[in-house]
């Protein structure tokens, strides 16, 4: 179980004000939905959490420990990330994909044996891609290749998920089924912190929503505190209906714009 | 995935070891395998003797340590810049090294001078590139990529400004030296020592490379301390084609195209694709020695001309057939 605090954290959107300074704290069993309009700083502030960006100011903490310094391998046994473009410069089938996510977990001398097989073909089967697992990553749609890269943090299996649209070129029924994966994982415990767009994934699978405005502002809490339309209207400068759907919100943009 | 590992490397193996055999008994003289071998238990006659152990053997073994040295060069330039077109050469060191080695001919040195110049320019070249690369700011592949190139461009032109002020006599010599010649290497035994000694780092490391094939970011985020991992990567790579360049001068295409058709064959697992290189380039560029030398015998060509014969159709083939 880890928890990842902010301190005063002040992302590096390059040319953008300070804005609000980050206070929280992303503790085990929640999941965090960071919402916000294109350029808000999303993935930025995803990166920073993850070590991979430095701050601008104020200071990312993993259990306790600034992330600056910790070392990259005891990082990734915590901390893992999903990120929403991928380069495949070389040909890789999807299980040695899904495979890396033990690189963290294995010594320089040893390679992957049959445990670290069965945790990477558990994780394929869960996301659905198992029957592709020979294929090449260059042939597979968007969709499968995100359920890949999801299956890859899968078989990673830190505390700490943060991912970076992770419903992205997914169909309706593989949305759901990665967000049911997300909840079952936050009630193991783990911690989940994911940009989305979808508002209605939003609301009816997170526990905390982080609001980032372009100009650096950012507000949190509570799912329920948090997604309220005015709020959410001002934020993507877009009028909203809401109606309510099984005990959650639905919002609906109105087309005839603001 | 771990694939098995163990049945294309004994296949190579047993490849570098028959093509070292054609290589050795091949010639003005034949010499069989059984007559070769009485040579190296220490009968046989004299004349056998003195082909084998002081002219065909150490040729042969110079030309496989220079082809598997720049096969695992060019391997390691392609994780680093993660660009399929990434060689040894591309990041200028063989001009560098041209450049110094021409210099040393053009003063009238001769032998270990010109190998020494010729270590010392592609050294130059390396910590040029870099430092010019690294700049004010971070580097990038992309950035390195692009100065090495330029840079290469620039040995380019003092080589061809070389050439054309170089009195007539030692035009040959040079030519030979810029296509690549093993005919006078006659130590391997430091360059086979670092191609073996890279094939040991290489078991510990061939994980974290295969990361960072994926791109910096997912390696960073998969525990890798990118940079550190990088800059071994440059250093060592820099290493292996100085190595190779001093041996034997420019020799092109092996660093490319050997990776390459591993790669087609076998996947990109870097703890099976860099022993490979070493055995795959070895034993194409003794085979290619061994065409250079008999073709037109007694005239030699040189061997960088054969492997670029060899080698691009090869390679055009398997790359068309490939998925």
């Amino acid at each position: 179980m880890s928890t990842l605090r902010t301190c005063d954290l002040i992302i590096n959107v390059p040319g953008r004000p300070d804005g609000f300074a980050l206070n929280m704290s992303i503790e085990p069993g929640q999941i965090w939905g960071v919402l916000g309009p294109n350029g808000a700083g999303k993935t930025t502030l995803l990166h920073t959490l993850a070590g991979l960006l430095p701050t601008r100011s104020g200071q990312v903490i993993l259990n306790e420990a600034p992330l600056v310094e910790l070392k990259r391998r005891d990082i990734a046994r915590h901390l893992g990330l999903v990120f929403q473009e991928r380069q495949d410069s070389f040909p890789a089938t999807v299980m040695e994909t899904a495979l890396i996510g033990r690189h963290p977990w294995l010594s320089p001398w040893e390679s992957e044996k049959g445990d670290d097989q069965k945790c990477a073909q558990q994780a394929l089967e869960a996301m659905e891609v198992d029957h592709l697992s020979d294929r090449l990553l260059s042939t597979l749609s968007g969709g499968e290749r995100q359920r890949v890269a999801i299956a890859t943090l899968m078989t990673q299996n830190p505390d700490i998920w943060l991912l970076d649209e992770p419903t992205n070129h997914l169909d309706l029924h593989h949305q759901v089924k990665v967000m049911n994966l997300l909840r079952n994982q936050a009630a193991e415990n783990k911690a989940v912190f994911m940009c989305l767009h979808d508002l209605n994934l939003a609301a009816r699978w997170c526990s905390h929503v982080l609001l980032l405005y372009p100009n650096g502002d950012a507000c949190w809490g509570s799912a329920d505190t948090m997604l309220k339309p005015s709020a959410l209207e001002q934020l993507y400068n877009q009028k909203l209906m809401t109606v309510q759907v099984d005990g959650a919100p639905v919002f609906v943009p109105v087309s005839a714009g603001v | 995935m771990m694939r098995p590992i163990a049945l294309p490397l004994s296949v190579l193996a047993i490849a570098s070891l028959l093509s070292m055999i054609i290589s050795v008994g091949v010639g003005s003289v034949a010499i069989s395998p059984a007559e070769v071998w009485s040579v190296l238990i220490g009968d046989g006659s004299g004349l056998q003797r003195t082909l084998v152990l002081e002219l065909r053997l150490p040729r042969t073994l110079s030309a496989f340590a220079t082809g598997g040295l720049l096969a695992v060069a060019g391997a390691l330039m392609q994780v680093l810049l993660r660009n399929p077109l990434a060689d040894p050469y591309v990041l200028g060191l063989s001009g560098g090294a041209a450049v110094g080695a021409l210099f040393a001919m053009l003063a009238g040195l001769g032998g270990a001078l010109v190998s020494g110049s010729a270590f010392a320019g592609a050294m130059l070249a390396t910590v040029m590139v870099f430092g010019l690369a690294h700049g004010t700011g971070s580097w990038s592949p992309s950035r390195l990529l692009l100065t090495g190139v330029v840079v290469a461009a620039g040995w380019g032109a003092v080589i061809t400004l070389m050439l054309a002020i170089s009195p007539a006599r030692e035009l040959p010599g040079m030519l030979y030296w810029l296509m690549g010649d093993v005919s006078y290497a006659r130590a391997p035994w430091a360059g086979l020592g670092l191609l073996a000694l890279v094939c040991l780092i290489v078991i510990p490391l061939g994980r974290s490379l295969n990361v960072l094939a994926r791109g910096p970011m997912q390696a960073a985020a998969l525990g890798i301390s990118v940079r550190p991992l990088e800059w071994l990567i440059y250093v060592l790579a820099s290493l292996l084609t100085a190595t190779a360049v001093t041996m034997a001068g420019s020799i092109g295409f092996v660093g490319l195209i050997v990776p390459h058709m591993l790669r087609l064959v076998l996947g990109n697992d870097q703890r099976l694709i860099l022993p490979a290189c070493a055995l795959a380039g070895g034993t194409l560029l003794v085979l290619a020695d061994t065409l250079a030398r008999t073709v037109i015998a007694p005239e030699q060509l040189p061997v960088g001309v054969i492997t670029a014969l060899l080698g691009v159709p090869t390679f055009l083939y398997l790359l068309h057939r490939s998925r």
